[in-house]
């Protein structure tokens, strides 16, 4: 096998470990089964009794395209955390001491955390379907819809792995969990961006998940079309393509360099 | 003179304030334990980790079969195994789980990770706890599988860091053996320590180090020899300890130290044994309780080496 083979399989050993921990303690894994359900009793009946929906529909479809996009979100909270706590474990000198591919590390945390959205996911779909809410353009369209959602998840489990390893520890990894409150907050996720101020309009409307959720609206065939006519919204779907490959390109060297050079200083 | 396997030259890490490695020189002979011995805070794992490819050295240079630990660092990966003094092993997975995950990253092949981890769990007898989280392990089953999780590949060079310390004497002395059988096969073991009888019966070579630096570097023996034992003489009453002084002063040519009952002197002679300690000591009409030759401590060989006790290094 060449290099870039040996990469990949040893990415993949890596992944199995991980998700063999999760099968050793399906505790940590209580919150991904859990919280897609509390999102959809908070949002969908709570404040979806008070928000009406643009254009008129269903809040519970117009919301749940907003859910999928903060568990994608969420993505990187998961990863940083994993990182941080694996970080200053003793197996990892046994890694950075033997032959192995720099990046196995990083590839098989996001590999599993990808898995772990998937599940998530998977998860609230079903909770979705429960309460009402359905896909209208067909087998295709919403599997492109997931796919979409599921890359959107894997740049984020990227971004994760480079601020785990920056951060180094995992309290501070928890102090940093509110900061990505507002990303997806500040969006077109739960109420319309029509009604902002609109400096707040500009920065909602630039947000690359309110075209995470656009994109999920218009492949799903849900409620809430943009009205704007900034490119990100107008072409959601290859515009989250775009920010999501962006951040992978950014990401994923700086998150494998940060790996390899990781406690030789 | 003989290639050595293990290079180090000039040595120098600094973390922060505390200078970890100042000029550390290290040299071992294929198939040989060098033994590295030092206190607390000498330096020992920072030593390693530089020779392990973990730490970049500010200074100075090292190499595992002439491989730059720094430029040419995976061909030197594939070349050692090491067992950390923190036990480098997955507390979340089974014994088992561990070791076949090292085989398949040391590109064994599904297969024969599989066969490698059962027959290294059978030789040291961890087979029973092989399926248990090694979070439950006890101390010393975890540094069995961590120098096991370093045998996967049978390395030609093998780095242990204090592989016994905290270890009752059953464990260690497994750990010994395994440790002779490896040397027996062949391979070079680089073995950090703190004690002096641990370095003596393993190592054919022991480096002492201090303050990041190796301050004496010889066999056991002429170590050993340059310190000297001591014999100590354990009298039934206060009263008889001058006595058993000049009669040790006499035997051994040193002079005795005295420590309540306890009186004590360096011994450099070989031709000094139990049998003519017990013979001077009747011979001056001293009742001896206890006659005991034993070797110098880590202590005394940093007394003798440096002129003052091993103190701890207290990181700033
Ligand atoms: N990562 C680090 N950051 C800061 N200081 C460090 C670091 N690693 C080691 N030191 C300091 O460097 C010195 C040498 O440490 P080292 O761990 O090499 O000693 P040692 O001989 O292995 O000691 P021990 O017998 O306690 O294991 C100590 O003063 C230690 O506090
Ligand atoms: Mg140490």
């Amino acid at each position: 096998m060449n290099a870039m083979g040996w990469a990949l399989a040893d990415g993949w050993t890596v992944m199995r470990r991980n998700l063999t921990h999760l099968r050793h303690s399906p505790g940590e894994m209580v919150g991904v089964l859990i919280s897609p359900v509390i999102m959809i009793v908070i949002f969908g009946y709570i404040f979806g009794s008070a928000i009406p929906v643009p254009g008129g529909g269903n809040y519970r479809e117009f919301l749940m395209p907003g859910l999928f996009a903060m568990g994608a979100t969420a993505a990187v909270m998961v990863t940083i955390a994993r990182v941080a706590a694996d970080n200053g474990k003793g197996v990892m000198d046994r890694y950075r001491s033997m032959p192995m591919a720099r990046s196995a590390v990083p590839f098989g945390h996001t590999g599993a955390d990808l898995v772990v959205g998937a599940v998530g996911m998977a998860i609230m779909a079903i909770a979705g379907l429960i309460v009402g809410w359905r896909v209208h353009n067909g087998l295709w369209s919403t599997l492109a819809g997931f796919g979409v959602l599921l890359l959107f998840t894997y740049a984020f489990n990227w971004l994760g792995v480079l601020l785990g390893l920056l951060v180094r520890n995992e309290e501070t990894a928890d102090r940093l969990t509110p900061l990505f409150f507002p990303v997806t907050m500040l969006s077109n996720t739960f109420v319309p961006t029509e009604g902002m101020p609109s400096w707040l309009r500009t920065i909602a409307e630039w947000n690359p998940v309110s075209a995470l959720v656009a994109a999920c609206r218009q492949l799903f065939g849900n409620p809430g079309a943009p009205v704007s006519d900034v490119w990100p919204l107008t072409h959601p779907v290859a515009a989250t393509i775009l920010w999501s490959l962006l951040l992978l390109a950014v990401v994923v060297p700086l998150a494998t360099h940060r790996y390899r050079i990781a406690g030789r200083r | 003179m003989v290639d050595s396997i293990v290079v180090a030259e000039g040595l120098h890490k600094r973390f922060g304030t505390t200078e970890a490695l100042r000029s550390l020189d290290l040299r071992v002979t294929e198939g040989t334990v060098c033994g590295v011995l030092g206190p607390n805070g000498a330096g020992k794992t920072t030593a390693v980790r530089v020779l392990c490819t973990l730490l970049v050295p500010d200074q100075g240079s090292a190499s595992i079969a002439g491989r730059d630990v720094v430029r040419d660092a995976d061909g030197v990966r594939k070349l050692i195994g090491l067992a950390g003094q923190h036990a480098a092993v997955d507390e979340k997975l089974t014994g088992r789980e561990n070791l076949v995950m090292f085989g398949r990253l040391y590109h064994l092949g599904e297969r024969r990770a599989q066969a490698r981890a059962d027959e290294l769990l059978e030789r040291f007898d961890l087979t029973d706890a092989a399926g248990r989280l090694v979070r439950g392990y006890s101390g010393g089953m975890r540094r069995r599988l961590d120098l096991i999780a370093s045998l996967i590949t049978a390395p030609p060079v093998l780095f242990l860091d204090e592989p016994t310390t905290g270890l009752d004497p059953r464990s260690r002395n497994e750990i010994w053996s395994s440790v002779r059988e490896l040397v027996a096969g062949g391979t070079t073991v680089v073995l950090t320590t703190q004690y002096l009888d641990e370095a003596d019966r393993l190592a054919d070579d022991i480096a002492v180090v201090d303050h990041g630096r190796v301050i004496a570097s010889d066999s056991p023996e002429r170590l050993k020899a340059v310190i000297g034992s001591r014999l100590d003489v354990v009298v039934s009453t206060v009263d008889d300890t001058p006595a058993a002084a000049a009669a040790l002063a006499r035997l051994t040519g040193n002079e005795p130290t005295v420590d309540g009952t306890t009186v004590s002197a360096a011994v450099h002679e070989r031709a000094v044994s139990l049998l003519t300690a017990v013979r001077e000591m009747d011979a001056a009409g001293v009742a001896a309780v206890d006659v005991a030759l034993r070797e110098p401590s880590l202590d005394e060989v940093f007394l003798a080496l440096t002129g003052k006790p091993a103190e701890e290094e207290v990181a700033a």
